[in-house]
């Protein structure tokens, strides 16, 4: 557990410096942790269904853990998302919101999460809260794709950082090989980041459901 | 398979005996309208201003009217524990689910019926395109419903279901939502549906996904 | 044709294998081993959250143990679904749609249960009157007493003709008269392995040739009913939770 913590504090650092030490725009920078963000909260709900098929075939309590970790840390990385992605489009748009396909899917998907952690404080028996939580996170991950997938679908205000077109306005998003390598450098660091995070919380969960199963006795 | 679909038939029959549910759906669904034709009283003299409100008004009404229905879908089951009958009962337990969708999905298409026309009266509105409506309408209600059954077979086991339905359902659903939406406006105001074609096969992609997904895990949500 | 030879060899119905069953920390069976005959007519007894309810519903494939295996009349857990017809039960809750007339409710699981249609019609008619409902039987189940309602579950429980019949607490409620007719329809049915959850004590010598005495998730005692020990053996364990009989 220490090595994990010590893995959050020292991977967690150059984030800071990353973007801190940057040129660029200003307003730019929010985009080394925007994209991350948004990617890592992709990959934690990817943890959530892939754990909810897991512990619906094999009926281990271990995948409820890990899908009601990988979920709560999900759900802090979208609204974070939110809130990054609403910092720079008051900064570049001068709104802190347009609804357009992009932002609202977003939102519905960090709602469908919250909605998963409603879901699980609503019910009682551990065994029922954790299947039927699994069945609601196998569903819930089908509409991740139209989040992710929604400015190829419609036309969007949101840019699209990759596949063709850049985004314009900035002046050529993804050139140069520095910027890259910052971007996943911060990748990097953020997907450590929800690893450690996650892994902090299935702990803590593992413990507690150990405290209270040495109280049930 | 098809022995399960008598409990669709059973659904129906006390449906059209009690008649509970589908009053209360298509009062609440006019009531949606008529507020809706009040707040939007400037709108009803030009048909093109009214055209770009109806389909959002129109989805709120089923939406709306559909949620009440869904929260009510389980509850004969739930009643007298006939749940457990039936899960006893040789026959594949998705088909419970099935009979459900096709339960709740007619009643959401009686009441699509009599809302529309209403809409028509109450807003002085002129539908055009109707068969692609209907289509985009079908297609749309059959993916909420979907959707709606299997969380509505969820809540009814959680604490405060019925709260919980609307939070849980309104975001999931969403992605069939928002193309039955988009698709809906843009026939009305006029729009060519080949132009429309990627909301429309998104729309049956979702259908289609989330009814496979649905009808694979069902059996562990009645599990008890 | 089959269930006939079957039940004339006298087959074992149910063998549980070292079940257990957990909700959350609560343990509510720990290790049950089990065997029914052919026939029998077991009663289970024991005081509140002995276990006794789980062990039904894992029997009624209601619920899934959560370790230890339970085979029905030969067949693992996994093809439940093909000796599920063989099964019926007759629980507190009465298993009834209240909108639906006494014989639409037994017309209805009949056709779960995928019988034909003649058989089934004439399955009701004879069901009915059976359970002394003929001049009630179009008549919606919410105008009926609770132990009219019973009657037809029992009807509803046995109308697929099953070989083993399971009852959860089926006197709760009933008055005596309604209990004596349950009581006369049980015993005719004496091919029919039957195991009950009861805590009518003097219902289960006077019904059952076989006890099982649960505490805390395990059978304590497995006697027939004659036994001399056996009531002994069921006051000691009913009223151990400081002389608790709340049954």
């Amino acid at each position: 557990m220490l090595i994990v913590a010590f893995g959050a504090i020292f991977f967690y650092l150059p984030v800071m410096k990353d973007s801190a030490g940057n040129v660029l725009d200003s307003s730019f920078n929010i985009f080394y942790f925007h994209m991350p963000i948004a990617i890592v909260a992709y990959l934690a709900f990817f943890v959530v269904f892939v754990s909810s098929i897991l512990y619906l075939r094999e009926n281990d309590s271990k995948w409820d853990m890990v899908s009601l970790s990988a979920a709560e840390v999900g759900v802090i990385f979208a609204f974070l998302v939110l809130a990054t992605g609403s910092i720079w489009a008051k900064a570049i748009w001068g709104w802190y919101w347009v609804w357009e396909p992009r932002l609202t899917t977003s939102l519905v998907l960090f709602l469908v999460y919250v909605g998963y952690l409603m879901l699980r404080t609503a019910l009682d028996d551990p065994l029922k809260r954790a299947r039927l939580s699994a069945v609601f996170g196998i569903v819930a991950f089908v509409s991740v794709p139209l989040s992710f997938l929604s400015i190829r679908i419609w036309r969007s205000a949101h840019p699209l950082m990759f596949g063709g077109s850049l985004y314009g306005q900035e002046g050529g998003g993804l050139e140069g090989s520095s910027l890259l390598l910052v971007l996943l450098l911060n990748m990097l660091a953020f997907v450590m980041l929800f690893v450690s995070l996650t892994s902090f919380k299935f702990q803590n969960e593992k413990f507690e459901r150990e405290l209270e199963m040495t109280k049930g006795r | 398979m098809l022995k399960g679909l008598n409990i669709a038939f059973k659904d129906l029959k006390i449906e059209s005996r009690a008649r509970e549910i589908f009053i209360s759906m298509v009062v609440f669904s006019l009531l949606i309208l008529i507020i809706f034709s009040i707040a939007f009283s400037d709108l009803l003299s030009s048909a093109s201003k009214t055209a770009t409100v109806t389909s959002g008004v129109l989805w709120i009404c089923f939406i709306f009217a559909g949620t009440l229905g869904l929260n009510r879908t389980f509850a004969t089951e739930v009643q007298n524990g006939c749940m457990d009958a039936l899960k006893m009962c040789p026959i594949p337990r998705n088909s419970i689910y099935l009979s459900k969708v096709i339960f709740v999905f007619l009643l959401m298409l009686l009441v699509e019926i009599i809302t529309i026309p209403m809409f028509s009266v109450l807003f002085n509105y002129q539908f055009t395109a109707i068969i692609w409506v209907g289509i985009v309408i079908l297609l749309g209600s059959f993916g909420f419903v979907v959707v709606g059954c299997l969380i509505s077979a969820l809540v009814i086991r959680a604490r405060a279901g019925e709260m919980l339905l609307p939070v849980l359902l309104l975001p999931l659903s969403l992605p069939v939502i928002i193309p039955a939406v988009s698709a809906t406006s843009g026939l009305l105001r006029g729009e060519d549906i080949f132009s429309l074609m990627s909301s429309i096969r998104l729309l049956v992609v979702y259908d289609f996904v989330f009814f496979a997904v649905s009808m694979l895990v069902f059996e562990y949500v009645v599990e008890d | 044709m089959a269930t006939i030879i079957y039940s004339m060899m006298g087959e074992t119905v149910l063998v549980a294998e070292d079940i257990f069953r957990d909700y959350g920390c609560l343990h509510a069976l720990n290790g049950i081993n089990l065997c029914v005959e052919e026939g029998e007519f077991i009663a289970i007894i024991g005081p509140n959250g002995a276990g006794k309810s789980t062990l039904l519903k894992i029997v009624a494939s209601l619920t899934s143990p959560t370790k230890g295996t339970l085979q029905i009349f030969g067949t693992k857990d996994k093809d439940r679904e093909d000796v599920q017809d063989r099964i019926g039960m007759l629980s507190h809750e009465t298993f009834l749609y209240d909108n639906l007339t006494a014989r639409e409710n037994l017309l209805f699981f009949g056709k779960l249960y995928g019988m034909e249609h003649a058989a089934l019609d004439e399955r009701c008619d004879y069901l009915i009157r059976k359970v002394g409902l003929w001049k009630r039987a179009e008549d919606p189940v919410k105008n009926f007493s609770r132990g009219m309602k019973q009657r037809l579950s029992l009807a509803r429980a046995i109308i697929h003709d099953p070989s083993l019949l399971l009852l959860d607490e089926p006197y709760t409620g009933l008055d005596m008269n309604a209990s004596s007719l349950m009581e006369n329809l049980l015993v005719e049915k004496s091919g029919m392995t039957k195991i009950m959850v009861t805590h009518d004590m003097d219902k289960a010598f006077r019904l059952c040739n076989r006890l099982l005495i649960m505490e805390a998730g395990n059978i304590v005692h497995d006697v027939v009913a004659n036994d001399p020990n056996a009531r002994k053996f069921a006051e000691a364990v009913c009223f151990s939770d400081g002389g608790q009989f709340k049954c």
